[in-house]
Protein backbone atom coordinates (compact mmCIF):
# COMPACT_ATOMS: atom_id res chain seq x y z
CA UNK A 1 0.00 0.00 0.00
CA UNK A 2 2.60 2.14 0.94
CA UNK A 3 4.96 1.44 -1.89
CA UNK A 4 1.85 1.98 -4.40
CA UNK A 5 1.57 5.41 -3.01
CA UNK A 6 5.12 6.14 -3.45
CA UNK A 7 4.90 4.87 -6.93
CA UNK A 8 1.92 7.07 -8.04
CA UNK A 9 3.47 10.33 -6.70
CA UNK A 10 6.36 9.70 -8.22
CA UNK A 11 3.91 9.22 -11.27
CA UNK A 12 3.13 12.43 -10.57
CA UNK A 13 6.43 14.06 -10.62
CA UNK A 14 7.24 12.79 -13.60
CA UNK A 15 4.66 14.20 -15.42
CA UNK A 16 5.05 17.76 -13.70
CA UNK A 17 8.51 17.28 -14.83
CA UNK A 18 7.54 16.60 -18.42
CA UNK A 19 4.47 19.13 -18.81
CA UNK A 20 6.40 22.40 -17.20
CA UNK A 21 8.86 22.66 -20.32
CA UNK A 22 6.30 21.89 -22.90
CA UNK A 23 4.04 25.07 -21.47
CA UNK A 24 7.25 27.44 -21.66
CA UNK A 25 7.78 26.31 -25.24
CA UNK A 26 4.28 27.11 -25.77
CA UNK A 27 5.01 30.82 -24.56
CA UNK A 28 8.00 31.14 -26.67
CA UNK A 29 7.17 31.24 -30.23
CA UNK A 30 4.35 34.16 -28.74
CA UNK A 31 7.00 35.72 -27.28
CA UNK A 32 9.12 35.34 -30.08
CA UNK A 33 6.99 37.19 -32.38
CA UNK A 34 8.68 40.50 -31.36
CA UNK A 35 11.95 40.42 -32.31
CA UNK A 36 14.17 42.97 -30.40
CA UNK A 37 17.23 44.37 -31.39
CA UNK A 38 18.25 46.24 -27.91
CA UNK A 39 21.34 45.80 -26.05
CA UNK A 40 21.17 43.12 -23.65
CA UNK A 41 23.72 44.41 -21.37
CA UNK A 42 21.93 47.16 -20.54
CA UNK A 43 18.12 47.13 -20.48
CA UNK A 44 16.08 49.47 -19.54
CA UNK A 45 13.08 47.91 -18.28
CA UNK A 46 10.07 49.93 -18.60
CA UNK A 47 9.09 50.78 -15.02
CA UNK A 48 5.77 50.48 -13.48
CA UNK A 49 2.89 51.93 -14.29
CA UNK A 50 3.41 54.89 -12.62
CA UNK A 51 6.35 56.03 -13.80
CA UNK A 52 4.47 55.77 -17.09
CA UNK A 53 1.92 57.65 -16.13
CA UNK A 54 3.42 60.52 -14.47
CA UNK A 55 6.71 60.26 -16.42
CA UNK A 56 8.50 62.51 -13.62
CA UNK A 57 11.11 60.38 -13.99
CA UNK A 58 12.22 59.70 -17.40
CA UNK A 59 14.32 56.37 -17.39
CA UNK A 60 17.55 56.63 -16.66
CA UNK A 61 20.65 54.34 -18.83
CA UNK A 62 23.37 55.40 -16.28
CA UNK A 63 26.12 53.36 -16.35
CA UNK A 64 26.69 53.41 -12.40
CA UNK A 65 23.59 52.31 -10.09
CA UNK A 66 22.58 55.04 -7.36
CA UNK A 67 23.50 53.98 -3.83
CA UNK A 68 20.02 55.07 -2.54
CA UNK A 69 17.72 53.87 -4.71
CA UNK A 70 19.91 50.53 -4.44
CA UNK A 71 20.04 50.19 -1.01
CA UNK A 72 16.54 50.80 -0.43
CA UNK A 73 15.17 48.16 -3.05
CA UNK A 74 17.00 45.71 -1.41
CA UNK A 75 15.94 46.85 1.88
CA UNK A 76 12.46 46.52 0.37
CA UNK A 77 12.95 43.08 -0.96
CA UNK A 78 13.31 41.37 2.31
CA UNK A 79 10.62 43.14 3.56
CA UNK A 80 7.97 41.53 0.76
CA UNK A 81 9.92 38.25 1.42
CA UNK A 82 9.25 38.84 4.86
CA UNK A 83 5.47 38.99 4.02
CA UNK A 84 5.00 35.53 2.71
CA UNK A 85 7.77 33.87 5.05
CA UNK A 86 6.91 33.73 7.88
CA UNK A 87 3.95 36.41 7.85
CA UNK A 88 1.36 35.22 5.14
CA UNK A 89 2.32 31.55 6.59
CA UNK A 90 1.69 32.42 10.06
CA UNK A 91 -1.20 33.92 9.80
CA UNK A 92 -2.96 32.04 7.38
CA UNK A 93 -1.42 28.91 10.06
CA UNK A 94 -3.49 30.35 12.86
CA UNK A 95 -6.74 30.53 11.21
CA UNK A 96 -6.92 26.80 10.20
CA UNK A 97 -8.09 23.76 12.76
CA UNK A 98 -4.45 22.67 14.57
CA UNK A 99 -4.46 19.73 12.88
CA UNK A 100 -3.48 21.53 9.72
CA UNK A 101 -1.19 23.76 10.96
CA UNK A 102 1.76 22.47 9.34
CA UNK A 103 0.15 21.83 5.78
CA UNK A 104 -0.54 26.09 5.51
CA UNK A 105 2.99 26.53 6.77
CA UNK A 106 4.46 23.93 4.42
CA UNK A 107 1.73 25.10 1.34
CA UNK A 108 3.32 28.72 2.00
CA UNK A 109 7.11 27.38 1.94
CA UNK A 110 6.99 25.57 -0.63
CA UNK A 111 5.52 27.99 -3.08
CA UNK A 112 7.99 30.82 -1.94
CA UNK A 113 11.14 27.86 -3.21
CA UNK A 114 8.97 26.89 -6.14
CA UNK A 115 7.87 30.33 -7.46
CA UNK A 116 11.41 31.57 -7.06
CA UNK A 117 12.89 28.16 -9.33
CA UNK A 118 10.18 29.74 -11.80
CA UNK A 119 10.59 33.23 -11.84
CA UNK A 120 14.62 32.53 -12.80
CA UNK A 121 13.98 30.13 -15.14
CA UNK A 122 11.48 32.17 -17.14
CA UNK A 123 8.96 33.77 -14.99
CA UNK A 124 11.12 37.40 -15.09
CA UNK A 125 11.81 37.14 -18.60
CA UNK A 126 8.16 36.90 -19.77
CA UNK A 127 6.93 38.84 -17.70
CA UNK A 128 9.12 41.79 -17.35
CA UNK A 129 11.57 42.07 -20.81
CA UNK A 130 10.48 43.90 -23.50
CA UNK A 131 7.68 41.23 -25.71
CA UNK A 132 5.33 41.77 -27.36
CA UNK A 133 1.36 43.16 -26.72
CA UNK A 134 0.80 39.95 -24.43
CA UNK A 135 3.62 38.22 -23.24
CA UNK A 136 7.56 39.75 -22.96
CA UNK A 137 10.36 38.57 -24.03
CA UNK A 138 13.01 35.33 -23.82
CA UNK A 139 16.26 36.99 -23.51
CA UNK A 140 16.12 36.17 -19.73
CA UNK A 141 15.18 33.11 -19.94
CA UNK A 142 17.31 31.62 -16.82
CA UNK A 143 18.66 34.71 -16.24
CA UNK A 144 21.07 34.58 -19.49
CA UNK A 145 22.97 37.51 -19.79
CA UNK A 146 22.71 39.18 -16.72
CA UNK A 147 25.56 40.32 -14.72
CA UNK A 148 26.32 42.26 -11.72
CA UNK A 149 26.64 45.47 -13.77
CA UNK A 150 23.14 44.86 -15.69
CA UNK A 151 20.97 47.65 -14.56
CA UNK A 152 17.09 48.89 -14.61
CA UNK A 153 16.56 52.26 -14.75
CA UNK A 154 19.17 53.24 -11.75
CA UNK A 155 19.94 49.92 -9.83
CA UNK A 156 21.15 46.89 -10.31
CA UNK A 157 18.74 44.63 -12.38
CA UNK A 158 19.45 41.44 -10.12
CA UNK A 159 17.88 44.02 -7.31
CA UNK A 160 14.90 44.22 -9.59
CA UNK A 161 14.81 40.60 -10.65
CA UNK A 162 14.36 39.29 -7.10
CA UNK A 163 12.27 42.32 -5.64
CA UNK A 164 9.67 40.82 -8.42
CA UNK A 165 11.01 37.62 -7.62
CA UNK A 166 9.05 38.15 -4.00
CA UNK A 167 5.80 39.12 -5.78
CA UNK A 168 5.67 36.33 -7.59
CA UNK A 169 6.04 34.20 -4.37
CA UNK A 170 3.15 35.79 -2.47
CA UNK A 171 0.74 35.81 -5.44
CA UNK A 172 0.36 32.11 -5.69
CA UNK A 173 0.43 32.12 -1.41
CA UNK A 174 -2.19 34.46 -1.23
CA UNK A 175 -4.45 31.55 -3.06
CA UNK A 176 -3.98 29.17 -0.53
CA UNK A 177 -6.17 30.72 1.40
CA UNK A 178 -8.66 29.22 -0.81
CA UNK A 179 -8.06 25.32 -0.64
CA UNK A 180 -6.78 25.06 3.03
CA UNK A 181 -7.31 22.18 5.32
CA UNK A 182 -8.26 19.65 2.21
CA UNK A 183 -6.31 19.36 -0.56
CA UNK A 184 -3.28 17.45 -2.16
CA UNK A 185 -0.20 18.60 -1.14
CA UNK A 186 0.81 17.27 -5.07
CA UNK A 187 -1.76 19.21 -6.43
CA UNK A 188 -1.30 22.08 -4.49
CA UNK A 189 2.03 22.08 -6.39
CA UNK A 190 1.23 21.69 -9.88
CA UNK A 191 -1.43 24.03 -9.42
CA UNK A 192 0.78 26.58 -8.07
CA UNK A 193 3.43 26.34 -10.44
CA UNK A 194 1.10 26.35 -13.25
CA UNK A 195 -0.96 29.63 -12.19
CA UNK A 196 1.90 31.84 -11.94
CA UNK A 197 3.22 31.13 -15.14
CA UNK A 198 -0.44 30.77 -16.66
CA UNK A 199 -2.21 33.97 -14.91
CA UNK A 200 0.75 36.01 -13.05
CA UNK A 201 3.64 36.42 -15.56
CA UNK A 202 0.81 37.67 -18.12
CA UNK A 203 -0.95 39.76 -15.97
CA UNK A 204 2.51 41.07 -14.75
CA UNK A 205 3.67 41.90 -18.21
CA UNK A 206 0.58 43.15 -19.36
CA UNK A 207 0.38 45.70 -16.61
CA UNK A 208 3.74 46.57 -15.31
CA UNK A 209 5.97 44.51 -18.19
CA UNK A 210 5.00 46.88 -20.83
CA UNK A 211 2.36 45.49 -22.22
CA UNK A 212 -1.51 45.86 -23.96
CA UNK A 213 -2.92 47.70 -19.93
CA UNK A 214 0.35 49.57 -19.68
CA UNK A 215 0.03 51.30 -23.21
CA UNK A 216 -2.96 51.45 -22.18
CA UNK A 217 -2.37 53.80 -19.11
CA UNK A 218 -3.64 51.56 -16.55
CA UNK A 219 -2.70 52.29 -12.74
CA UNK A 220 -1.51 49.59 -10.63
CA UNK A 221 1.23 50.71 -8.35
CA UNK A 222 1.64 47.99 -6.41
CA UNK A 223 -0.46 45.12 -7.32
CA UNK A 224 -4.15 45.50 -7.23
CA UNK A 225 -4.71 43.98 -10.61
CA UNK A 226 -1.53 41.98 -10.84
CA UNK A 227 -1.55 40.73 -7.33
CA UNK A 228 -4.59 41.12 -5.58
CA UNK A 229 -7.47 40.66 -8.27
CA UNK A 230 -5.57 38.04 -9.98
CA UNK A 231 -5.46 36.04 -6.12
CA UNK A 232 -8.97 36.53 -5.34
CA UNK A 233 -10.65 35.70 -8.69
CA UNK A 234 -8.34 32.49 -8.79
CA UNK A 235 -9.39 31.84 -5.10
CA UNK A 236 -12.76 32.25 -5.61
CA UNK A 237 -12.18 29.35 -9.03
CA UNK A 238 -10.72 26.98 -6.88
CA UNK A 239 -12.44 26.99 -3.71
CA UNK A 240 -16.04 26.56 -5.71
CA UNK A 241 -14.53 23.60 -7.80
CA UNK A 242 -12.24 21.78 -4.49
CA UNK A 243 -15.96 21.92 -2.91
CA UNK A 244 -16.46 23.08 0.59
CA UNK A 245 -14.62 21.64 3.94
CA UNK A 246 -16.58 19.02 6.01
CA UNK A 247 -18.76 20.90 8.37
CA UNK A 248 -18.88 23.55 6.41
CA UNK A 249 -20.61 26.21 7.36
CA UNK A 250 -22.20 24.86 9.91
CA UNK A 251 -20.32 22.96 11.95
CA UNK A 252 -16.55 24.16 11.55
CA UNK A 253 -13.95 24.39 13.64
CA UNK A 254 -13.05 27.98 14.25
CA UNK A 255 -9.30 29.26 14.01
CA UNK A 256 -7.17 27.40 16.06
CA UNK A 257 -4.93 30.41 17.34
CA UNK A 258 -6.00 33.69 16.85
CA UNK A 259 -2.65 34.80 18.71
CA UNK A 260 -0.45 33.42 15.57
CA UNK A 261 -2.86 35.17 13.05
CA UNK A 262 -2.54 38.46 14.79
CA UNK A 263 1.60 37.90 14.82
CA UNK A 264 1.36 36.90 11.13
CA UNK A 265 -0.55 39.79 9.83
CA UNK A 266 1.54 42.44 11.90
CA UNK A 267 4.39 41.25 9.55
CA UNK A 268 2.62 41.47 6.55
CA UNK A 269 1.66 45.24 8.18
CA UNK A 270 5.67 45.84 8.33
CA UNK A 271 6.32 43.78 5.01
CA UNK A 272 3.31 45.71 2.97
CA UNK A 273 6.22 48.97 3.46
CA UNK A 274 8.30 46.88 1.12
CA UNK A 275 5.60 46.15 -1.46
CA UNK A 276 4.06 49.56 -2.18
CA UNK A 277 6.64 51.91 -0.74
CA UNK A 278 9.06 49.62 -2.91
CA UNK A 279 7.23 49.44 -5.86
CA UNK A 280 7.91 53.27 -6.63
CA UNK A 281 11.70 51.69 -7.61
CA UNK A 282 13.08 54.36 -6.19
CA UNK A 283 13.67 55.96 -3.12
CA UNK A 284 12.14 58.73 -2.78
CA UNK A 285 8.97 61.18 -2.39
CA UNK A 286 6.74 58.91 -4.28
CA UNK A 287 7.83 55.77 -1.52
CA UNK A 288 7.68 58.30 0.86
CA UNK A 289 4.36 58.64 0.39
CA UNK A 290 3.47 55.38 -0.40
CA UNK A 291 4.39 54.08 2.51
CA UNK A 292 2.62 56.99 4.38
CA UNK A 293 -0.90 56.22 2.46
CA UNK A 294 -0.18 52.38 3.12
CA UNK A 295 0.11 53.10 6.87
CA UNK A 296 -2.95 55.38 7.12
CA UNK A 297 -5.24 53.06 5.08
CA UNK A 298 -4.24 50.06 7.33
CA UNK A 299 -5.30 51.41 10.05
CA UNK A 300 -8.83 53.28 9.30
CA UNK A 301 -9.65 49.83 8.28
CA UNK A 302 -8.67 48.15 10.52
CA UNK A 303 -10.64 50.39 12.55
CA UNK A 304 -13.84 50.53 10.25
CA UNK A 305 -14.06 46.45 10.42
CA UNK A 306 -13.68 46.49 13.96
CA UNK A 307 -16.42 48.94 14.82
CA UNK A 308 -18.37 47.21 12.22
CA UNK A 309 -18.21 43.84 13.76
CA UNK A 310 -18.83 45.04 16.96
CA UNK A 311 -22.19 46.28 15.42
CA UNK A 312 -22.92 43.51 13.76
CA UNK A 313 -22.07 40.45 16.50
CA UNK A 314 -21.47 42.78 19.53
CA UNK A 315 -17.95 41.68 19.80
CA UNK A 316 -14.91 43.47 18.53
CA UNK A 317 -12.55 40.37 17.62
CA UNK A 318 -8.66 40.22 17.12
CA UNK A 319 -8.99 38.39 14.50
CA UNK A 320 -11.59 40.72 12.90
CA UNK A 321 -9.77 43.61 13.52
CA UNK A 322 -6.37 41.72 11.89
CA UNK A 323 -8.52 41.27 9.21
CA UNK A 324 -9.53 44.85 8.49
CA UNK A 325 -6.23 45.61 8.24
CA UNK A 326 -5.30 43.18 5.09
CA UNK A 327 -8.53 44.56 3.65
CA UNK A 328 -6.86 48.10 4.26
CA UNK A 329 -3.53 47.03 2.76
CA UNK A 330 -5.03 44.74 -0.06
CA UNK A 331 -7.44 48.16 -0.96
CA UNK A 332 -5.10 50.87 -0.59
CA UNK A 333 -1.83 48.84 -2.85
CA UNK A 334 -3.04 50.19 -6.59
CA UNK A 335 -3.46 53.40 -5.27
CA UNK A 336 -0.21 53.87 -3.17
CA UNK A 337 1.34 55.94 -5.61
CA UNK A 338 -1.85 58.36 -6.71
CA UNK A 339 -3.54 58.94 -3.58
CA UNK A 340 -3.04 61.49 -0.61
CA UNK A 341 -3.34 60.96 3.13
CA UNK A 342 -6.84 61.35 3.08
CA UNK A 343 -7.58 59.68 0.15
CA UNK A 344 -6.32 56.72 2.01
CA UNK A 345 -8.69 57.45 4.91
CA UNK A 346 -11.56 57.31 2.43
CA UNK A 347 -10.03 53.87 1.05
CA UNK A 348 -8.90 52.48 4.11
CA UNK A 349 -13.10 53.09 5.54
CA UNK A 350 -14.50 51.85 1.95
CA UNK A 351 -12.50 48.73 2.28
CA UNK A 352 -13.46 47.85 5.87
CA UNK A 353 -17.00 47.97 5.02
CA UNK A 354 -17.25 46.42 1.85
CA UNK A 355 -14.88 43.33 2.12
CA UNK A 356 -16.37 42.55 5.86
CA UNK A 357 -19.65 42.56 4.12
CA UNK A 358 -17.52 40.40 0.99
CA UNK A 359 -16.81 37.71 3.64
CA UNK A 360 -20.38 37.20 4.01
CA UNK A 361 -21.66 37.07 0.72
CA UNK A 362 -19.37 34.91 -0.37
CA UNK A 363 -19.52 32.48 2.50
CA UNK A 364 -23.31 32.81 2.86
CA UNK A 365 -25.32 34.00 -0.36
CA UNK A 366 -22.51 31.96 -2.90
CA UNK A 367 -22.21 29.25 -0.12
CA UNK A 368 -18.38 28.90 -1.76
CA UNK A 369 -15.77 27.79 0.80
CA UNK A 370 -13.44 29.99 -0.02
CA UNK A 371 -12.00 29.15 3.58
CA UNK A 372 -9.77 32.35 4.78
CA UNK A 373 -11.80 34.80 2.72
CA UNK A 374 -8.93 35.16 -0.40
CA UNK A 375 -11.72 36.57 -2.85
CA UNK A 376 -13.44 38.63 -0.36
CA UNK A 377 -10.45 40.34 1.32
CA UNK A 378 -7.86 40.86 -1.48
CA UNK A 379 -10.05 40.02 -4.46
CA UNK A 380 -12.64 42.47 -3.47
CA UNK A 381 -10.08 44.91 -1.86
CA UNK A 382 -7.88 44.95 -4.72
CA UNK A 383 -10.43 45.84 -7.31
CA UNK A 384 -12.06 48.02 -5.30
CA UNK A 385 -8.33 50.50 -5.03
CA UNK A 386 -8.18 49.87 -8.30
CA UNK A 387 -11.26 51.69 -9.08
CA UNK A 388 -11.11 54.42 -6.82
CA UNK A 389 -7.82 55.42 -7.34
CA UNK A 390 -8.90 56.67 -10.77
CA UNK A 391 -11.30 59.62 -8.49
CA UNK A 392 -8.58 60.00 -5.32
CA UNK A 393 -6.03 60.56 -7.44
CA UNK A 394 -7.01 63.01 -9.17
CA UNK A 395 -4.63 65.57 -9.05
CA UNK A 396 -5.82 68.33 -5.94
CA UNK A 397 -8.33 65.61 -4.23
CA UNK A 398 -7.86 65.30 -1.03
CA UNK A 399 -4.14 65.19 -2.19
CA UNK A 400 -4.07 62.82 -4.85
CA UNK A 401 -1.76 63.19 -7.89
CA UNK A 402 -1.07 62.01 -11.92
CA UNK A 403 -4.31 61.85 -13.25
CA UNK A 404 -6.14 65.09 -14.62
CA UNK A 405 -9.62 66.07 -13.73
CA UNK A 406 -10.75 65.83 -17.01
CA UNK A 407 -9.36 62.32 -17.43
CA UNK A 408 -10.78 60.57 -14.40
CA UNK A 409 -13.84 59.23 -16.24
CA UNK A 410 -12.00 58.03 -18.67
CA UNK A 411 -8.65 56.17 -16.10
CA UNK A 412 -11.99 54.53 -14.52
CA UNK A 413 -13.05 52.80 -17.78
CA UNK A 414 -9.19 51.78 -18.38
CA UNK A 415 -9.04 50.79 -14.43
CA UNK A 416 -12.14 48.87 -14.76
CA UNK A 417 -10.92 47.26 -18.11
CA UNK A 418 -7.89 45.97 -16.56
CA UNK A 419 -9.55 44.46 -13.17
CA UNK A 420 -12.14 42.49 -15.70
CA UNK A 421 -8.91 41.32 -18.23
CA UNK A 422 -7.41 40.26 -15.34
CA UNK A 423 -10.39 38.26 -13.67
CA UNK A 424 -11.44 36.92 -16.94
CA UNK A 425 -8.01 35.50 -17.69
CA UNK A 426 -7.96 34.27 -13.56
CA UNK A 427 -10.99 32.61 -13.79
CA UNK A 428 -10.66 30.93 -17.58
CA UNK A 429 -7.06 30.03 -16.48
CA UNK A 430 -7.86 28.84 -13.06
CA UNK A 431 -10.40 26.14 -14.55
CA UNK A 432 -8.42 24.54 -17.05
CA UNK A 433 -5.11 24.77 -14.71
CA UNK A 434 -7.65 22.89 -11.80
CA UNK A 435 -8.66 20.03 -14.16
CA UNK A 436 -5.23 19.59 -15.70
CA UNK A 437 -3.86 19.28 -12.39
CA UNK A 438 -7.05 16.55 -11.43
CA UNK A 439 -5.85 14.53 -14.12
CA UNK A 440 -2.34 14.19 -13.03
CA UNK A 441 -3.20 13.57 -9.59
CA UNK A 442 -6.52 11.82 -9.78
CA UNK A 443 -8.64 14.58 -8.18
CA UNK A 444 -6.97 17.28 -6.33
CA UNK A 445 -8.98 16.93 -2.70
CA UNK A 446 -7.59 14.56 -0.36
CA UNK A 447 -9.95 11.58 0.92
CA UNK A 448 -12.48 11.95 3.65
CA UNK A 449 -10.53 10.07 5.92
CA UNK A 450 -7.38 11.84 5.37
CA UNK A 451 -9.45 15.15 5.89
CA UNK A 452 -10.79 14.11 9.28
CA UNK A 453 -7.56 13.35 10.32
CA UNK A 454 -5.73 16.29 9.04
CA UNK A 455 -3.28 17.18 6.76
CA UNK A 456 -0.21 17.74 9.12
CA UNK A 457 -0.54 13.84 9.77
CA UNK A 458 -2.04 12.72 6.51
CA UNK A 459 0.21 14.70 3.99
CA UNK A 460 3.14 15.26 6.23
CA UNK A 461 3.49 13.15 8.74
CA UNK A 462 4.23 15.75 11.14
CA UNK A 463 2.34 16.97 14.29
CA UNK A 464 1.47 20.79 14.77
CA UNK A 465 0.78 20.41 18.40
CA UNK A 466 2.08 17.47 20.80
CA UNK A 467 2.30 16.55 24.39
CA UNK A 468 6.05 15.72 24.83
CA UNK B 1 -9.68 4.58 49.39
CA UNK B 2 -11.43 6.42 47.22
CA UNK B 3 -10.51 8.16 43.74
CA UNK B 4 -11.87 11.73 43.19
CA UNK B 5 -12.35 13.27 39.81
CA UNK B 6 -13.53 16.71 40.21
CA UNK B 7 -13.95 18.74 37.33
CA UNK B 8 -14.05 22.04 37.41
CA UNK B 9 -13.99 25.93 35.96
CA UNK B 10 -9.95 26.34 34.86
CA UNK B 11 -9.51 29.59 36.00
CA UNK B 12 -10.80 28.06 39.60
CA UNK B 13 -7.70 25.44 39.89
CA UNK B 14 -5.34 27.51 41.96
CA UNK B 15 -8.12 28.34 44.53
CA UNK B 16 -8.83 24.06 45.10
CA UNK B 17 -5.53 23.70 44.78
CA UNK B 18 -4.29 26.29 47.74
CA UNK B 19 -7.50 24.91 49.32
CA UNK B 20 -6.30 20.94 49.11
CA UNK B 21 -2.60 21.32 50.46
CA UNK B 22 -4.18 23.33 53.19
CA UNK B 23 -5.88 20.90 54.62
CA UNK B 24 -2.56 18.45 53.96
CA UNK B 25 -3.62 16.86 50.70
CA UNK B 26 -0.50 16.06 49.24
CA UNK B 27 -0.80 15.34 45.53
CA UNK B 28 -2.89 15.52 42.49
CA UNK B 29 -3.38 15.12 38.96
CA UNK B 30 -4.45 18.02 36.68
CA UNK B 31 -5.98 17.32 33.23
CA UNK B 32 -7.06 19.83 30.75
CA UNK B 33 -9.82 18.55 29.26
CA UNK B 34 -13.40 19.18 27.50
CA UNK B 35 -16.33 18.95 28.14
CA UNK B 36 -20.55 19.84 28.25
CA UNK B 37 -22.78 19.41 31.15
CA UNK B 38 -26.25 21.62 31.51
CA UNK B 39 -24.05 25.03 30.53
CA UNK B 40 -23.56 23.46 26.65
CA UNK B 41 -21.34 25.37 24.60
CA UNK B 42 -21.19 28.51 23.40
CA UNK B 43 -20.37 30.30 20.11
CA UNK B 44 -17.79 32.27 18.50
CA UNK B 45 -17.94 34.89 15.71
CA UNK B 46 -14.73 34.84 12.89
CA UNK B 47 -15.33 37.67 10.55
CA UNK B 48 -18.84 37.39 10.62
CA UNK B 49 -19.52 33.94 10.81
CA UNK B 50 -20.85 32.25 13.63
CA UNK B 51 -19.06 28.94 15.29
CA UNK B 52 -20.94 26.60 17.35
CA UNK B 53 -18.70 25.34 20.24
CA UNK B 54 -20.10 22.25 22.17
CA UNK B 55 -17.08 21.15 24.30
CA UNK B 56 -16.21 23.81 26.67
CA UNK B 57 -12.37 23.56 27.97
CA UNK B 58 -12.56 22.45 31.74
CA UNK B 59 -10.11 21.56 34.40
CA UNK B 60 -10.49 17.92 35.79
CA UNK B 61 -8.23 16.69 39.02
CA UNK B 62 -7.72 13.56 40.25
CA UNK B 63 -6.83 12.98 43.91
CA UNK B 64 -6.43 9.01 45.66
CA UNK B 65 -7.38 9.76 49.42
CA UNK B 66 -7.94 7.56 52.36
CA UNK B 67 -11.30 6.83 53.34
CA UNK B 68 -11.22 8.95 56.91
CA UNK B 69 -10.49 12.52 54.39
CA UNK B 70 -12.97 11.88 51.64
CA UNK B 71 -15.75 14.02 52.88
CA UNK B 72 -13.12 16.72 53.70
CA UNK B 73 -11.68 17.13 50.73
CA UNK B 74 -15.08 16.73 48.88
CA UNK B 75 -16.34 19.94 50.78
CA UNK B 76 -13.08 21.32 50.56
CA UNK B 77 -13.30 21.07 46.87
CA UNK B 78 -17.16 21.92 46.63
CA UNK B 79 -16.63 24.91 48.51
CA UNK B 80 -13.50 26.38 46.93
CA UNK B 81 -14.63 25.71 42.96
CA UNK B 82 -17.83 27.09 43.52
CA UNK B 83 -18.95 30.73 41.44
CA UNK B 84 -22.54 30.01 41.80
CA UNK B 85 -22.85 29.99 38.38
CA UNK B 86 -24.02 27.49 35.76
CA UNK B 87 -20.58 25.42 34.50
CA UNK B 88 -18.78 25.36 38.20
CA UNK B 89 -18.65 21.76 37.48
CA UNK B 90 -18.92 18.40 38.99
CA UNK B 91 -16.64 15.69 41.78
CA UNK B 92 -17.40 12.19 41.51
CA UNK B 93 -16.00 9.64 43.40
CA UNK B 94 -15.14 5.90 43.17
CA UNK B 95 -13.68 3.29 44.73
CA UNK B 96 -9.75 3.00 44.46
CA UNK B 97 -8.36 -0.73 44.79
CA UNK B 98 -4.82 -0.51 45.47
CA UNK B 99 -2.10 2.36 45.57
CA UNK B 100 1.74 1.99 44.96
CA UNK B 101 4.52 4.10 45.36
CA UNK B 102 6.77 3.20 42.39
CA UNK B 103 10.26 4.57 44.43
CA UNK B 104 9.51 2.43 47.96
CA UNK B 105 6.64 -0.33 46.82
CA UNK B 106 4.67 1.19 49.68
CA UNK B 107 0.87 0.32 48.83
CA UNK B 108 -2.70 1.49 50.16
CA UNK B 109 -2.79 4.35 52.39
CA UNK B 110 1.04 4.35 52.97
CA UNK B 111 1.02 5.15 49.04
CA UNK B 112 -1.28 7.84 49.29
Amino acid sequence: MEIFKHQSLFRVWLRTITILPFIMLLTLPIAAQEEDSKDVNAVTIESRANDQQQSNSAPIASKSPDSGNTAWMLTATALVLFMTLPGLALFYGGLVQSKNVLSVLMHCFTIACLSSIIWVACGYSLALTEGSEWIGGTERVFLNGLTADSLNNDFPESVWIIFQMTFAIITPGLIVGAFVERIKFSAMMIFSGLWLLVVYVPTCYWVWGGGWLAKAGVIDFAGGIVVHATAGASALTIAAMLGRRQGFPKNLRPPHSPGLVMIGAAMLWVGWFGFNAGSAAAADGSAGMAMLVTHISAATASLVWMFVEWKQTGKPGLVGIVTGMVAGLATITPASGNVGPMGAVIIGATAGIVCYFACGIIKEKLNIDDSLDVAAVHGVGGVLGTLMVAFLGVEGTLGGQGINLDSAGDQFIIQAKGCLAAITLSVVATYVIVKITSALTGGIRVSEEEETKGLDQASHGENGYSIQ
Amino acid sequence: MKLIKAIIKPFKLEDVKDALSEIGIEGMTVIETKGFGRQKGHTEIYRGSEYTIDFLPKVMIEIAVSDEMIDKVIDTIVTSAKTGKIGDGKVFVQPLEQAIRIRTGEQADEAL
